[in-house]
């Protein structure tokens, strides 16, 4: 029997396989086509405080090998997730990560602060690529002290493992995973989307509404191994690998340069079934490979 | 929902750019209503990397049809497809027309390759009265395909009524005055925006509305259409693809 769970600092998984925020809702759709129960948890989509309703159209639109998305974070609210969408997530037996996004320091403690209560809950993962409304827009996650704060305020109003989410669109990433240990933060995941745009060059107008939005599928996954090696080298701190993973062998590759376990995103929109073949493909591998715990996969890279 | 491999089995030319494209999916076939759609992966490769949306256009037995378009790259590769190919289908999707409550006339109004559900829509309408509206550019794009009592507009008057297909119905729609008609309508927005507002407090109808899509079942919340009472978006895959008239805002 091969070994499958992988413990990311006090959170324990069954397998390293995680569905990432915003690709799959809150779990009900997506459980029409797969077993949410074999994976080793979904991270729910970026929750805020108040109900958002998001941006305008065209939200989406397809690249070369990815896509790029400015959903404008709509999501239901915390207290309508906790009334309405926590029952049905009780009934999974799956880890639940909950994915919180704010506009304020105080928002992102406050949903902390309520939502912990929830026994459903296993993780928070805070996600810090959102605009900081008090110090005009400009991205918490591009801001070493935000970054501290925000790690460290969380931490103290939940006893579950907090998991800051980091953007990639900064130069040095290992110094933001380092400032998340360094406040108490249990683990990072790596990575959020890339800035991107598209425009039509016959209309010369963007092609989405919002002008640019976040890169993901395939076309990233070079970009997001990097940041997950740099992190892994620098700094002592579980990492969830994210970023293009569409099959087993790309989720081995994360585990390879530094990744305990890894969230898949854009698969999810072609193949909802993705994270239970990977399971499958994880085994094989393991087997051809005699490795007896998957877990002695993470940063086993000869360099 | 689910995912289904099928095999195709025929791809046929209706005209210059539109093609009828069948596919033996037995548990699609039995599981679609008209005006759902699937959601088709074109290549097994990471390029195109999203699935199409394609509206159900017929069933018969085991047989799911298809008529699309050559629109981009996706659907050019679609285009493609020889007897025996394998197709990754994901579907049915979407909520599909209303054919159920009070009514006597059924007017479909098509523009271009909207026309596309309306086949599954007449084999549904049994027993009503029938009219299709069918719109193109001109003569050489029109599809008559699966259609019913069809009613011909081109934009160029090369068949039939000269001008849009909004504009015909209108001129034809005081023969229906005194009849329980209901509307159903498919086609490019700026149709249906006019369409949307020709209805407006005066016919029950029903709009199938096209919007860019990830996933097709709602979770990536990539297909918002304007809720008319401004209380936010309808996500168009999982909401829709079809609305009452009245429901939505049109962009
Ligand atoms: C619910 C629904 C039903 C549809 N039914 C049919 C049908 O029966 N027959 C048919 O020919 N077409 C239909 N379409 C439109 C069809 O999905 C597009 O023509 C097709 O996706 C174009 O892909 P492409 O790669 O050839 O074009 P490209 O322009 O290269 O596509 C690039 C991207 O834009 C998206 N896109 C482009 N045009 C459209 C469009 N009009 N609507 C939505 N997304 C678009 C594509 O999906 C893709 O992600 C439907 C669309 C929707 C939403
Ligand atoms: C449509 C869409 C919506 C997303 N929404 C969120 C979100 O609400 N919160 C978040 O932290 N990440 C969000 N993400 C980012 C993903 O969780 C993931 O980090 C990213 O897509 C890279 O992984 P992938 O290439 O496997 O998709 C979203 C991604 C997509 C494509
Ligand atoms: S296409 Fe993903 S939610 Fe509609």
């Amino acid at each position: 029997m091969i070994d499958l769970s992988v413990q990311i600092g006090r959170l324990k998984l069954k397998n390293p396989v995680l569905l990432a925020s915003g690709t799959v809702g809150y779990g009900n759709e997506i459980a029409e086509f797969t077993d949410l129960s074999k994976l080793g948890g979904i991270v729910t989509k970026s929750l805020s405080l108040k109900p958002r309703i998001g941006n305008p159209p065209q939200r989406i639109c397809e690249t070369a090998s990815g896509m790029l998305n400015a959903i404008g974070l709509a999501n239901v609210g915390v207290e309508v997730f906790i009334k309405e969408k926590i029952p049905f997530l009780k009934k999974l037996n799956t880890t639940i990560i909950c994915n919180i996004a704010a506009s304020s320091i105080e928002e992102y403690v406050e949903c902390t602060r309520i939502l912990t209560q929830e026994d459903a809950i296993a993780a928070f993962e805070i996600n810090v690529s959102c605009p900081n409304v008090k110090e005009g827009g400009l991205e918490f996650g591009n801001n070493l002290q935000a970054v501290a704060k925000i790690t460290e305020k969380v931490k103290a109003v939940t006893d579950k493992p907090v998991i800051i989410k980091l953007s990639p669109n900064v130069s040095r990433i290992s110094e933001f995973a380092k400032i998340v240990k360094d406040n108490g933060g249990d683990a990072v995941s790596a990575i959020n989307t890339l800035v991107g745009t598209a425009f039509d060059i016959w209309t010369r107008k963007p092609k989405i509404k919002n002008i640019t939005g976040g890169l993901s599928g395939p076309a990233i996954k070079p970009v997001a191994l990097a940041k997950v090696l740099e992190i892994s080298r620098n700094v002592e701190i579980p990492i969830i690998g994210i970023g293009g993973i569409m099959n087993w062998k790309d989720a081995v590759e994360f585990m390879i340069v530094g990744a305990s376990a890894f969230q898949i995103g854009t698969v999810n929109f072609i193949n909802p079934k993705a994270g239970e073949e990977i399971i499958d493909g994880l085994i094989e591998y393991c087997k051809k490979m005699s490795i007896n715990r998957i877990s002695d996969l993470t940063a086993s890279y000869e360099i | 929902m689910f995912t289904v491999l099928s095999t195709v089995e025929s791809l046929e030319r209706l005209n210059k750019n539109t093609f009828l494209l069948k596919v033996k999916a037995p548990q699609l076939a039995t599981a679609i209503k008209p005006g759902q759609f699937c959601n088709i992966k074109v290549s097994d490769a990471d390029y195109p990397l999203l699935r199409r949306p394609f509206s159900v256009c017929y069933t018969d037995g085991d047989t799911v049809y298809f008529m699309f378009d050559i629109q981009g790259e996706g659907t050019r590769i679609l285009a493609e497809k020889k007897t025996g190919d394998q197709l990754d289908i994901l579907g049915p999707l979407g909520n599909g027309f209303n054919t159920e409550g009070d009514f006597e006339v059924a007017v479909l109004i098509g523009g271009g390759i909207g026309v596309a559900p309306f086949p599954l829509l007449i084999k549904h309408l049994e027993g009503k009265e029938i009219l299709t509206f069918v719109g193109a550019r001109n003569s050489e794009q029109l599809i008559k395909w699966g259609m019913r009592n069809i009613l011909v507009a081109t934009d160029d008057g090369s068949e039939g009524f000269n001008g849009n297909v909004i504009a015909y119905f209108q001129s034809e729609a005081n023969k229906l005055e005194n009849k329980k008609i209901r509307i159903f309508g498919c086609g490019p927005n700026p149709m249906l925006k006019a369409l949307q507002k020709v209805a407006e407090k005066k016919y029950d109808c029903q709009l199938s509305i096209e919007s860019a899509m990830a996933c097709g079942f709602g979770i990536c919340q990539g297909c918002p259409v304007k809720k008319s009472d401004g209380m936010g978006y309808y996500l168009v895959c999982k909401d829709g693809p079809v609305f009452n008239s009245d429901q939505i805002v049109i962009e």
